[in-house]
């Protein structure tokens, strides 16, 4: 017998692959391209701004997808079924944010050395940044399913998403940024991005649940 | 077992839709909630099956440990089927969160969609999804049935096929409450008034009280 966790991630992966998946990284894509002739051919410049150009691109392609992250759930009767399945709301949201992670955050991480390059960073840099997304963009997809959560039974909830989590989404910008930075030693910041993803993932999912159990009906 | 609804007070958006509904059924019964639109009918369902928490009043499973939602079925108006993913996929996820075991093919035709279960989900008419939805009553066994509507787009033979089901599930131990405007079919089925005043709601619902 396949756990509803499993039945749960197994079908939102199957539904990314369906479409929807790739937007997110064409976003990043797109942000990263677009730096460079905004600020001019400055390479040097380029490179100093580089991981928090890739870092805001993360950010902001994050947020793409999440204003179907729960709204799809909720309007096909879903988030009903998940409901009475025997398994807490709080670890079956949790599965959600994996799923989606994993289908636009990870991409993310993978793409980011290869999209640097186009803004001259360096071999340390790279992996400095790609290290610092890997642990930073989890942070991220839960806040977004909080976000996500809140909005679920609005028309145009998906407009309101970035504004309700953005702001949350500084300590972990600040963060990953310095951790991005090659020219700093040790893993200070790393630590702390990483404390600050350990407790979002464990507040995201019981904050979006909780959201979800009051503006059902 | 026996499915317990004690004096539940329900309101929404600040109106009481129900006050002071109870009853009681038995395994092997079935309840008919009827009512006008905007009787309460979906709200009871739905405060039933733990969607939607009471202001006042308990439901549970006597005979059972279990959390009540773990044990029941809800077959609401929307039928949780996945435009981009096929029959047989939306039924599979359907039956794993459920934690059932049932064989996928087997329900499939049971319902009559054994021939579609490799297309997707966004072929079917209404009536098919609906016929969907009842294939997860079959391959996930549970013994609490929440109807709302549920011959709502079928056809003869879907509700026939509906009153099988309900009879089999019946015969079973299992417990049926449905929500509906037209006679079901159900035989020796109780019926709960939401239609009438508050006060005699609450009547209704001690003379259903077995």
């Amino acid at each position: 017998m396949t756990s509803p966790h499993a039945a749960l991630l197994s079908r939102d992966l199957a539904l990314a692959r369906g479409g929807g998946a790739g937007l997110g990284l064409v976003f990043f894509l797109l942000v990263v391209t677009l730096t460079p002739f905004a600020v001019g051919p400055d390479l040097a410049l380029l490179r100093r701004i580089g991981p928090a150009i890739l870092w805001l691109g993360a950010l902001l392609a994050t947020l793409l997808g999440l204003d179907r992250l729960l709204q799809a759930d909720h309007e096909d009767g879903g988030l009903d079924l998940i409901h009475l399945a025997p398994a807490p709301l709080e670890t079956m949201v949790a599965t959600k944010i994996l799923a989606h992670w994993l289908t636009t955050g990870l991409p993310l991480v993978l793409a980011a050395p290869l999209f640097g390059v186009m803004l001259d960073l360096g071999p340390a840099a790279l992996g400095k940044t790609a290290l610092a997304l890997l642990v930073g963009t989890p942070a991220l997809a839960s806040l977004g399913a909080v976000g996500a959560a809140l909005t679920v039974g609005l028309r145009r909830g998906g407009l309101l998403v970035p504004v309700l989590i953005l702001p949350l989404a500084i300590p972990t910008l600040i963060f990953g940024v310095a951790a991005s930075d090659p020219a700093r030693d040790g893993f200070g910041p790393l630590g702390a991005l990483a404390g600050l993803t350990l407790g979002y993932m464990v507040l995201g999912p019981i904050a979006a649940a909780a959201a979800l159990r009051a503006l059902r009906e | 077992m026996k499915l317990v609804a004690e004096d539940l007070t329900v309101s929404r958006g600040g109106r009481l839709v129900l006050v002071g509904v109870g009853f009681a059924v038995a395994a092997g019964g079935a309840l008919a909630v009827v009512g006008p639109n905007g009787a309460g009918k979906s709200t009871l369902l739905r405060t039933l099956a733990g969607l939607i928490t009471p202001d006042s009043g308990s439901v549970r499973i006597e005979g059972d440990d279990d959390e009540p939602r773990e044990r029941m079925h809800l077959l609401g108006h929307l039928d949780a089927v996945k435009a981009g993913l096929t029959v047989e996929r939306n039924l599979r996820f359907a039956r794993d969160a459920l934690g059932g075991e049932g064989v996928l093919q087997a329900a499939l035709d049971h319902v009559g969609l054994g021939a579609l279960a490799e297309l997707p989900g966004a072929v079917l008419s209404a009536g098919q999804r609906r016929r969907l939805a009842l294939a997860r009553l079959i391959c996930a066994p549970r013994p609490v049935w929440l109807l709302d509507e549920p011959t709502a787009a079928l056809d003869a033979a879907g509700q026939r096929l509906l009153e099988r089901l309900v009879a089999e599930h019946r015969a079973k131990g299992g417990l049926v409450v449905a929500a509906t405007h037209m006679e079901l079919g159900f035989e020796d089925a109780e019926t709960l008034d939401l239609g009438k005043s508050a006060a005699r709601s609450r009547n209704s619902a001690l003379m259903s009280r077995p």
